[in-house]
């Protein structure tokens, strides 16, 4: 009986939140979903009836290369982010009230400029004539006749370059709220300063951790700006795909299409990884970390 | 085996910027023994430990255990065991996670680690518990884990950073017997910390007092107690009476007679030889007086005079005065030793005749360095240990 009615007050507790999701989230996701199964019309846009000609469609031999690059890309710039922004995270936790202010600001004053003129001078700075190749030229680290754009590599350094901060925020939120006698605790007892920091500190932020996990991987996999400016033909992503789609072919079927193989390649992932989290806490509730 | 110098600190100081947090402070600490560190918050005893325990690094001096200078060690390879003020047991770890930590680490064989975690357990009383995380824990039950946790790992010495600080009255008396329990069952060496005398003064073999970083005393409760070598301890060990005079002349060859202002002259043991015309402190504990309507028998050794009750507050056990003497407020305490129906206890503006034996007072030089802050502070800065001390109006 009082089982029952603590889960009602759940219920009416999130309720709010779930709408939200189901009006901004759920719905868009669906009716996106339903494109696909739409015919395209002669306009560009989308006809009447149903079809399973754009699913069919897919088998395009290029998607599959296409599909396997941003997923490796999209890991690859989060693993990179996560690893700088880790130690980052933690020495900005540890600085004094003052110049923890200035790091902050430091790592969001980027933001102050748009987002393309940074791409933009990221291009400047990797042209055959720009700064870093020059010094780079000099140093016979790389050959003069390479070009450092166009490439995949140019792509993942922007990439990084972009979602660092995302990545660097939460970890440092659960690194400033870490109990750092814990780290002391540990050594106390005989860990060495790298056992410190991954038995006990990185356990102590692992929320932290995963919600930059989340914030990287999954605008990292639906980027399209980043290749379609720093990379070449063979640097292409799904939402390079998705917009030529969009805005070339104005086939909205199509790129409905693969948006969804993109949040189905999103979703699968991150229900593995939440149940997953899920099962190893066992007994432990999910809103522990707050108290 | 019980070598008195298991333990020690020589010469050991630790300075943050102008704060000189540990000064050449010099130890020593015998095998086995509960040696505790008083003294009131802020005076290093913590940064004490954590020089012990290697997380700090002194500025000068050496840490000696077991006949090896440790000084220069990392923090895990020291053989010593923290028990942290705020516990500090790993929140993603069960009870039983954290009691074996210290053995995972070390890599030791799972049938090992279970039945030394399962011997913890028991002597923690934990074994309901053990798969519980700590958040759920009471203040207690947390406690005893960080105990267990520490203890498992067989240190030569066990550092208790005021483990008892969070913990309400009740549980804190409970706490403090077990802690006695367990020190006498593991024979290991503990260095406990706390600015309560209460605790130190009930568990401890010796006891060192600090103060603004230095030691000001050490030696066994009883010694501390009736023989502080300093104002600063005679405060802050039990309350007192303190009194500011003036050795007039040497009575005897062990007596001295003072002059205070505000004040009758005072016959006071003088076992220090301070000589005719020298500034000194007088301290009287309260229980030392002796109280009556009656003259007391006159001694040669007893100082006796009349006062005026100002106040009485019985408390069962023992009854407290405020008696005037002059400029000065006494605090007095006497114990009942026998409860008469028909006795007229003292009561409120009698007066009254006050006398103690010249052999229970004590004089102190002014050399604690402290002595300016214990003249100058207020009262209730000083804390309860010395809020009732009488002081000149
Ligand atoms: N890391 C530190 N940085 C600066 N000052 C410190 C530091 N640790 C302790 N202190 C100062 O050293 C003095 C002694 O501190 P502590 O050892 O914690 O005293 P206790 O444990 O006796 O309360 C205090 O004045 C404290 O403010
Ligand atoms: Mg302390």
């Amino acid at each position: 009986m009082k089982n029952a009615r603590s889960h009602l007050n759940e219920l009416l507790v999130t309720l709010p939140s779930l709408l939200w999701l189901a009006i901004f989230f759920l719905i868009p996701t669906l009716i996106v979903l339903a494109i696909a199964f739409k015919p395209t019309d002669f306009y560009g846009g989308v006809g009447a009836g149903w079809t399973l000609e754009t699913l069919r469609s897919l088998g395009n031999p290029n998607y599959p290369a296409i599909i396997w690059r941003t997923i490796l890309l999209s890991i690859a710039t989060t693993i990179i982010c996560i690893v700088l922004a880790v130690p980052t995270g933690y020495y900005i936790a540890r600085l004094g009230t003052r110049w923890r202010q200035i790091m902050l600001l430091l790592i969001i004053v980027p933001f102050w400029t748009s987002f393309l003129i940074r791409i933009y001078a990221w291009k400047v700075l990797l042209h055959p004539d720009g700064l870093i190749k020059k010094f780079l030229a000099s140093l016979s680290i790389v050959d003069i006749h390479t070009s450092l754009l166009h490439n995949q590599w140019a792509v993942l350094l922007v990439m990084v370059y972009t979602f660092l901060p995302f990545a660097i925020l939460p970890i440092y939120a659960a690194a400033e709220k870490f109990d750092y006698h814990l780290v002391e605790a540990a050594r106390d007892l005989g860990a060495r300063q790298w056992q410190g920091f991954y038995k006990v500190f990185l356990p102590g932020i692992r929320r932290g951790l995963l919600t930059a996990i989340l914030v990287v991987f999954i605008p990292a996999l639906g980027t399209y700006l980043i290749p379609d400016i720093m990379g070449g033909p063979d640097a292409e992503m799904i939402g390079n795909k998705i917009a030529q789609r969009v805005f070339v072919d104005r086939n909205l079927p199509h790129a409905s299409a693969l948006s969804a193989l993109l949040t189905l390649a999103v979703f699968l992932p991150m229900v593995a990884v939440l149940f997953l989290q899920r099962k190893k806490d066992g007994s432990e509730p999910i809103i522990k970390e707050s108290a | 085996m019980a070598s008195t110098n298991y333990l020690e600190f020589e010469n050991v100081s630790k300075h943050f910027g102008s704060i000189r947090a540990v000064d050449r402070v010099s130890l020593s600490i015998a095998k086995g023994e509960f040696f505790s560190l008083l003294g009131p918050s802020g005076c290093g005893k913590t940064t004490l430990l954590r020089i012990l325990a290697g997380f700090e690094n002194p500025n000068t001096g050496r840490v000696i255990l077991n006949g090896r200078d440790i000084t220069d060690l990392p923090p895990h390879q020291r053989r010593v065991n923290t028990i942290f003020q705020s516990y500090a047991l790993f929140p993603h770890l069960t009870v039983r996670e954290n009691i074996a930590f210290g053995l995972r680490i070390e890599k030791r064989l799972k049938k090992e680690i279970d039945t030394e975690v399962d011997r913890m357990l028991a002597l923690v009383q934990m074994e309901d518990q053990a798969h519980k995380y700590p958040d759920i824990l009471s203040g207690g039950q947390k406690q005893r884990v960080a105990i267990a946790r520490a203890l498992i790992k067989k240190p030569e010495v066990l550092l208790l950073d005021e483990p008892l600080a969070a913990l309400d009255l009740k549980l804190r008396q409970r706490m403090l017997m077990e802690l006695d329990l367990i020190h006498d069952e593991v024979g290991i060496t503990f260095l406990y910390v706390t600015h309560d005398q209460g605790e130190a003064m009930s568990l401890s073999d010796h006891i060192a007092v600090m103060n603004l970083g230095i030691i000001e005393q050490i030696g066994t409760p009883a010694e501390i107690y009736e023989a502080p070598r300093s104002s600063f301890v005679a405060a802050f060990i039990g309350d007192t009476n303190f009194f500011e005079g003036k050795v007039t002349d040497i009575v005897g060859h062990e007596y001295s007679r003072l002059t205070i202002d505000g004040f009758p002259d005072v016959l006071c043991f003088n076992d220090k030889h301070i000589s005719a015309g020298n500034p000194v402190f007088l301290s009287i504990r309260p229980e030392k007086f002796h109280i009556s309507r009656d003259a007391p028998p006159n001694s040669n050794k007893r100082n006796i005079m009349r006062g005026l009750v100002e106040d009485v507050i019985y408390q069962g056990l023992l009854t407290k005065f405020w008696v005037r003497v002059q400029e000065y407020r006494l605090s007095i305490v006497q114990q009942h030793s026998r409860f008469l129906l028909d006795e007229k206890p003292i009561r409120w503006n009698e007066e009254v005749w006050i006398s103690w034996h010249a052999d229970d007072s004590f004089m102190l030089e002014r050399y604690s360095e402290s002595d300016e802050q214990l003249v100058s502070l207020p009262p209730e800065n000083i804390g309860d240990v010395n809020g009732e001390a009488a002081t000149p109006e």
